[in-house]
């Protein structure tokens, strides 16, 4: 499988054996990281809005392989701010570097990148739409604690309207024959065209604004935040803060192999009791972003085939 | 006296009763629309009667300089009700004819010269609809940057398409054509 200067931009564009194929080249990264495999690349990390974890973890898996960074984390400080267009803003970057890692919040940016850009683009988030490099470092911290993708029970509570990381990841799961869970109040469910998308591919799902509910029958329980960002309304931010909150209390009443997910940053749906407890896997999450940013760069660079 | 005799001639007026004169069209022909043919044009038919000003729109009629005939809520026997657009002196552009295809995917565009039917276009509703459509979304790029617009259609009846760009899908009502 050639993955040579191919764009990472939506969960969408992968089929399953794509999906399978990265996520064995990120257990070779993470088994016997290559330190030289990128030497002398430069990625240019181009985030239009604020990131800790995915600036920060492709920066490190770049340097880790040998590769040198150049980019910026601020928009204020580019052309952006002199009405720089984002097709001129990439089509000059490309003339600097190997790849173009990219984040900015208006959705569809990446796809529009890719098409400006003669090298790669890896999407690190779009607003509202896509984030597949989450996604991929989500199943597979999946496949690390289960041992397989296939037919889990998957519960996702909190925001499922506004949350990408939601989205893609029931994209990607709904390859693997899974059962899902949508836990949340009607006004953050998830939207209907991912349900529509679910009914054609004959993937099972319950609804429910009920976290206790299902409690006992989900493998696997995907926490989010309930996002003040993507809230037009701030009134309606306040109505649902801590609707939902994982607890010791909660825990009394879930599957003993039940793994709790969150792709981090965390306010108060997660209490602290909870990270020290054998359920919770959001911190191991966030490392495996490593591996799998490597083994994307490795794969779009073309040292791995 | 020459009261009294107004007051009886007007009485007499009254007395008189009119003629009943039927100045309708005879009984079949009132079911038919009265809109003069063209020589040379263009008519549009079988549009839905919620999109008949929107085919109006798309071909910008508002600002055509021949006769434009829109005709709303008329019978049809194939969709219920059905609009009609009769455009003299122009015809339609490849282009024209994909827009009119999304919003009235079962119109047929019939050419006229010479008053008769030259030619009759079944419009198709595309597969990829190219710069068409504006994007409802609005933190679609293509609302901020200059773009043409790419979308697929997922769902042709009743009409589903998603955006190339932010991958948001949106139904008939939320489209606006460019």
């Amino acid at each position: 499988m050639d993955f040579k200067n191919r764009d990472i931009i939506s969960i969408n564009d992968f089929s399953k054996e794509e999906l399978l194929y990265i996520l064995k080249v990120t257990r070779q990264m993470e088994q016997k990281p290559k330190d030289s495999l990128l030497r002398g690349r430069i990625m240019a990390a181009l985030f239009f809005e604020p990131s800790t974890r995915t600036r920060l973890s492709f920066v490190s898996a770049m340097k880790q392989l040998g590769g040198k960074v150049i980019g910026f984390s601020n928009a204020n400080v580019t052309s952006v701010q002199k009405g720089e267009s984002l097709w001129d803003t990439i089509k000059m970057t490309s003339q600097y570097a190997d790849l173009i890692v990219i984040r900015n919040p208006l959705e569809g940016s990446a796809r529009l990148a890719a098409e400006a850009s003669h090298v790669p683009v890896i999407n690190a988030g779009d607003g509202s739409n896509q984030h597949p490099t989450q996604t991929l470092l989500d199943i597979y911290t999946i496949l690390k604690t289960k041992g397989t993708l296939e037919n889990l029970k998957v519960g996702f509570v909190g925001d499922l309207k506004y949350g990408r990381t939601v989205h893609s990841l029931v994209i990607a799961l709904s390859h693997f024959n899974p059962t899902f869970y949508f836990i949340a109040p009607d006004e953050l469910q998830i939207p209907e065209s991912y349900l529509d998308e679910l009914f054609q591919k004959k993937v099972k799902y319950f609804k429910t604004s009920d976290l206790s509910r299902f409690s006992r029958e989900i493998d696997i329980l995907y926490v989010t935040r309930i996002q003040k960002e993507r809230f037009p309304d701030p009134l309606e931010y306040e109505k649902f803060k801590g609707i939902y909150r994982i607890d010791d209390k909660f825990l009394e009443n879930v599957r003993k192999d039940l793994s709790i997910m969150h792709a981090l940053p965390r306010v108060d749906e997660i209490d602290k009791s909870v990270d020290n407890t054998p359920y919770a896997i959001y911190f191991e999450q966030a490392g495996n972003g490593i591996p799998v940013r490597k083994a994307l760069l490795a794969l779009v660079l073309g040292r791995i085939k | 006296m020459a009261n009294r005799k107004k007051i009886k001639s007007r009485k007499k007026a009254e007395k008189i009763k009119p003629k009943k004169v039927d100045i309708s069209a005879p009984k079949e022909e009132k079911n038919r629309l009265n809109i003069s043919a063209i020589e040379e044009g263009t008519v549009i038919d079988h549009i839905p009667t919620d999109a008949t000003f929107k085919v109006a729109g798309i071909l910008d009629l508002e600002n055509h300089k021949s006769i434009v005939s829109v005709a709303t809520n008329l019978q049809s026997k194939s969709i219920g009700k059905k609009g009609i657009v009769k455009v003299a002196g122009k015809f339609l552009t490849p282009d024209e004819v994909n827009k009119i295809a999304i919003v009235a995917p079962d119109a047929t565009v019939n050419i006229i010269k010479n008053y008769s039917v030259k030619e009759k276009i079944k419009v198709k509703s595309p597969d990829v609809i190219d710069n068409v459509v504006k994007c409802s979304n609005p933190v679609c790029i293509t609302n901020s940057e200059h773009v043409r617009t790419k979308f697929y259609v997922v769902r042709k009846d009743p009409l589903r398409i998603k955006c190339h760009y932010c991958e948001r899908s949106m139904g008939k009502e939320d489209i606006k054509i460019i």
